[in-house]
């Protein structure tokens, strides 16, 4: 299953449903592309939804800082949402769990952004 | 446990890198595997081909990646062999440092050798060697997992 997003807004925060697997090639490009081109509206409070992400490799971790980075260079903020235990396992074991601000709830999130 | 050998010819393409995962997780579950230690075996087959189409052979059409699967009965031994300038493990930088947490790559081998019993990685100039090691459940060598 390839990479799929779609986005969404609430109270000025954008939300990126992402669905299906975010690996090197097609599944990281997609997410970098959406993530640019909502920087490029100025859109830069943007909360990633992985809840429906089966699957990500080290090229998917690498996508993932690379959007938390851009877009707190930018002076924005992203912030992760209903990580799978896959995801929340890697995090974890590549110390990024604590580099991320990750939330399990959309209402608690959405309220967190500045 | 019946004894199995799979050797794999691969080009350097993306495609590889599905195929090989695919290949380890379909294998590793022949196997005998939980899910967990399945996807940890396929994730890291996948992250040792993106190394080999990547970094080793540089998607040269030329040069092939060869993927070899072993299980003895007490342990599945994946080799991933490419033709590229050859890997030095001693460089590769640790993610885990501070310095390296945000860096966009460099995860691969730390993932490899967090997934499996055993990581041998041997270079040389006519590319690089490594060679993935998960002990079969059941068996004495079996147990890493259960213990963390």
């Amino acid at each position: 299953m390839s990479m799929k997003t779609s986005t969404r807004q609430v109270d000025g925060v954008t939300i990126v449903d992402c669905s299906g697997r975010i690996t090197l090639g097609e599944g990281s490009v997609v997410l970098r592309d959406a993530v640019r081109d909502l920087l490029s509206k100025g859109q830069k409070k943007i909360l990633l939804n992985l809840g429906e992400v089966t699957y990500i490799d080290s090229s998917g971790i690498g996508e993932l800082v690379s959007a938390f980075t851009t877009v707190r260079n930018q002076g924005g903020e992203l912030k992760l949402l209903n990580l799978t235990k896959k995801v929340h396992d890697l995090l974890q074991i590549t110390k990024l769990y604590t580099v991320f601000d990750v939330k399990d709830d959309e209402t608690a999130a959405i309220k967190a952004f500045k | 446990m019946t004894e199995q050998r799979v050797s794999l010819t691969l080009d350097s393409t993306l495609e590889t890198v599905d195929s090989a995962e695919q290949a380890a997780n379909r294998i590793a579950t022949e196997a005998g595997f939980g899910d967990d230690e399945i996807m940890q075996i396929s994730m890291a087959v996948r992250e040792a081909a993106v190394n080999a189409v990547l970094h080793g052979n540089a998607y040269d059409p030329e040069k092939k990646v060869k993927l070899e699967f072993e299980n003895n009965g007490k342990e599945l031994v994946i080799t991933i062999r490419d033709q590229g300038k050859g890997l030095d493990p001693a460089k590769i930088p640790d993610p885990l440092a501070p310095e390296n947490l945000l860096k966009t790559s460099g995860r691969g081998i730390f993932l490899i050798r967090s997934f499996m019993d055993e990581v041998q990685i041997q270079p040389s100039h006519t590319g690089t060697e490594i060679k993935l090691i998960k002990h079969v459940p059941g068996t004495s060598g079996a147990g890493k997992e259960a213990s963390q």
